[in-house]
């Protein structure tokens, strides 16, 4: 019989148990994306009797000899009778370790918003390339796309490489190239893995016909990503849901495990997006700047000593200010300052196109915003060559799955993060005043891509007063992807680590000679 | 700062912050919310989170039970305590009252479960409600693996799988049309095992037949059947008195028991980590009918 692997001894409260990873696939058509998927989830025990079922008689059908994996992520009607994927499919797998939420992005090139979903959540990239084809024009646009979400790691899967007999030198040259790749766009953090998922060959289980291959499997590399200490690491970030004012004294029974509060208790409830904060902290409340002391951290189940990034909670301030729904909690150093000229890219998601002048609505944390396009700079050429980097071209709109630089001159004053230092509060969307379409995914300050598209872009039109001057990326960064904590266990590596240090990707390609 | 208090959240912490985020989000932005409420494990623990949600405040919305007068006793009775433990109010809306009045026809095969969708529409116009909670989750079914945590409804209630809004961080946009509604799914990210991992470390009560307990049951289609007044025992059917408990809590006449002695949570959650079936294929008589049978029902504005 088998087991589910999830772990048997259960929680026995919140803070004990597995931890959680957010991964998001992408590759082209006929890469093996989907049978990849299957094999995650068939060979962790996933995947329960009755489905696998369905697979084996609809394989049957097909008239095909053995159990289909990718029709274990078969999703609607339309979907199966096309034999295509159309929108983001969220699969669960879980080890004793881990827990996975995997958003299963399309690979056609007119779903590219998918992979842009898909990755706005993603701790994690799965990239797969086809070991006879290698690196193509697709895997080229969804790294620049990872690049510019900031997904911290990407790792690219060498599928089938049982067709090329298991070729160590076929493996080499792509990994070769997606290094190289994966340095001009600034990736930080890959690593390749050859792969044959209809065989199973290092998805879970280390294959013998790759003797050459030392690295981790595909499996082992996602339970040990520690990503944790990239948000909990960052300076705090509280966007305000709602004030708490109990005005009925009437506790029902449940709270019976709660501290009893008084009358005139206030406290804001939101959830950290970035960052920690601890009783006694200084912050300041935007945009108004208004500055208060961190009273107590409250929860149902008592109050917090330390709270951070993830967590729901409710603050209360010592001091009385005036604060309401829409503002942030942050910390008192390097707070984002509220502009009402914001500069950003855009991920474009509608079939109805943007033009200057167009008004929407910026959804920002927990504020929404009046706003009108006062102009667009330049849509990213995404057909570029390994090696070189996106350019943007001039533009006088945005279509469907385009990525553009534009500027939005805002109602009301927002304290926007630059996306490139804190994904969460960089990060905005569109939306249409009149239908509530959601429209665009925003990048708040400038994009993440490399020099050269910068100054093309400073070579379009006159830089105006952005939110943050275009960067000269030629120079490293600062290190805020990969903040070290001084204290506690997250930091396990005191060398900063820039797109520059070719060694470091080096290292991070597995056995690649 | 001690190590210790750096680590990592966990799975639990993360998916009970980013659940309540969700239902703050709703109660923020909307201007009539109503949270679905059966007594089943997934509304008890999608109630429990609300509760978390606005403490020390009440929970500032209602609660709705669409009652397909095949529940069972206990669920019910469950029901009614569980709404006064979490200080909370509901709404009954009854298919019986549909049929009694002809609104609505029972079906010769005699399951009531798709007879839901009118007595819950009904309710969401007549309390002109613009968003509401259902506690479905992704790894149900095939087709709810792609539906938003906010899921928009026409004003016909019909979901449009081909036509939803992407869906980006945590900004989730509740924006629509006068007469169009969002279902909202905080538990979207849980699964079975969550839920019932959350259920233990939370202490969480139950209806009991979630639990082992002797019961009269007959096997019908490889599925063990209650025997019960809406589903009495048929010619040639063998009665027995098993230990049986329920992964589901639905509609009498199509959710079937399984054969088990979990008589505490953590029996139960060693026996669902174990279990070779997925819940709704072991329990859901419903969801046999075909193979695209739940995408049908949610695109006519089921749960």
């Amino acid at each position: 019989m088998s087991q589910r692997s999830p772990a048997l001894s259960p929680a026995t409260n919140l803070t004990g148990g597995r931890t959680l990873l957010r991964l998001a696939t992408a590759g082209s058509v006929d890469d093996g994306k989907s049978t990849l998927v299957g094999r995650l989830l068939f060979d962790t025990n996933s995947v329960l009797a009755d489905a696998l079922d369905h697979v084996e008689q609809v394989s049957k059908r097909k008239g095909l000899d053995r159990a289909d994996l990718a029709l274990l992520t078969d999703g609607l009607r339309a979907e199966r009778e096309q034999g295509i994927t159309i929108d983001v499919a969220y699969r669960y797998f879980a080890t004793p370790a881990r827990k996975f939420i995997l958003a299963d992005c399309p690979g056609h090139v007119q779903y590219t918003r998918n992979t842009v979903t898909g990755s706005s959540t993603a701790d994690v990239i799965v990239l797969l390339v086809d070991a006879r084809k290698g690196v193509v024009e697709q895997t080229r646009r969804h790294l620049a796309v990872a690049s510019l979400l900031r997904v911290p790691h990407v790792v690219l899967v060498v599928n089938k490489i049982d067709l090329v007999n298991y070729s160590e030198d076929v493996f080499t040259a792509i990994a070769t190239d997606f290094a190289l790749l994966a340095r001009s766009l600034g990736v930080l953090e890959t690593h390749c893995i050859p792969v044959s998922a209809t065989e199973g060959d290092n998805v879970v289980t280390r294959s013998h016909r790759t003797p050459w291959y030392d690295g981790p499997t595909v499996l082992s590399y996602l339970e040990n990503i520690d990503d944790t200490r990239l948000a909990v690491g960052a300076d705090l970030r509280f966007p305000v849901q709602h004030v708490v004012r109990p005005q009925s004294a009437a506790r029902a029974p449940w709270a019976a495990r709660a501290t009893e509060v008084n009358g005139d208790y206030r406290g804001y409830a939101g959830k950290i997006e970035s960052g920690r904060v601890r009783p006694g902290d200084e912050v300041i409340v935007l945009p108004r700047g208004s500055h208060a002391v961190v009273e107590a951290i409250d929860t149902p189940d008592g109050p917090l000593t330390l709270a951070v990034a993830g967590q729901s909670v409710v603050i209360r301030l010592g001091t009385d200010v005036d604060i309401s729904r829409g503002d942030i909690i942050a910390a008192t150093d390097a707070p984002p300052a509220p502009i009402r000229d914001l500069s950003a890219t855009v991920s474009w998601l509608a079939e109805r196109e943007l033009t200057v002048g167009a008004r929407v609505l910026v959804q920002h944390g927990t504020s929404l915003t009046k706003a009108k396009v006062s102009s667009i700079d330049g849509v990213l050429d995404l057909n570029f060559e390994s090696g070189t980097v996106p350019c943007w071209l001039p533009a006088g709109k945005l279509a469907l799955n385009d990525i553009g630089r534009i500027r939005l001159a805002l109602a009301s004053p927002l304290p926007i993060d630059s996306y490139r230092e804190h994904r969460a509060t960089g990060a905005f969307i569109l939306v249409d005043d009149a239908d509530g379409w959601t429209l665009g995914a925003g990048l708040a300050g400038s994009t993440p891509l490399t020099a050269r598209a910068a100054d093309t872009l400073d070579t379009l039109r006159p830089a105006p007063d952005t939110l943050v001057p275009e960067p000269d990326t030629m120079r490293p960064e600062p290190d805020t992807m990969r903040p070290e904590l001084v204290e506690g266990r997250a930091s396990t590596s005191s060398t900063p680590i820039t797109p520059s240090t070719d060694s470091h990707h080096q290292a991070h390609q597995g056995k690649t000679s | 700062m001690s190590a210790d208090q750096l680590r990592p959240l966990t799975e639990l912490q993360v998916l009970e912050s980013e659940s309540i985020h969700i239902i703050r989000e709703v109660a923020a932005t909307f201007a009539s919310p109503i949270m679905l409420f059966s007594g089943g494990k997934d509304s008890v623990v999608m109630l429990h989170l609300a509760a978390k949600a606005f403490w020390p405040a009440p929970i500032p919305f209602g609660l709705l039970h669409v009652d397909t007068g095949h529940n069972f006793p206990e669920v019910l009775d469950f029901r009614d305590d569980a709404v006064d433990f979490y200080g909370a109010t509901i709404k009954i809306a009854a298919v019986q009252d549909y049929i009694d009045d002809g609104r609505l026809r029972e079906r010769p095969d005699g399951t009531r479960n798709p007879l839901q969708t009118l007595p819950l529409l009904d309710a969401i116009t007549d309390g002109r409600h613009d968003a509401v909670f259902g506690g479905g989750r992704r790894d149900e079914e095939r087709a709810r693996a792609k539906e938003r945590v906010f899921s928009m409804r026409d004003e016909f209630g019909q979901w449009e799988p081909r036509n939803q809004r992407p869906e980006l961080w945590s900004l989730y946009n509740g924006r629509h049309l006068p007469g169009e509604h969002v279902r909202v799914f905080p538990l979207s990210n849980w699964t079975e095992l969550d839920v019932w991992d959350y259920i233990a470390a939370e202490k969480i009560n139950l209806p009991a037949i979630y639990y082992a307990h002797e019961r009269e049951v007959t096997l019908r289609d490889g599925m063990w059947i209650a025997i019960t007044d809406v589903t009495p025992v048929r010619q040639g059917e063998a009665v027995e008195v098993r230990s049986v408990r329920y992964r589901t809590v639905g509609d009498m006449s199509c959710t079937a028991a399984v054969l088990s002695t979990a008589n505490t949570v953590h029996d139960v959650i060693t026996e669902v980590g174990l279990s070779q079936l997925t819940e709704r294929g072991a329990t859901r008589a419903d969801d046999r009918l075909s193979e695209a049978a739940m995408e049908d029902r949610k695109r006519e504005g089921y749960f």
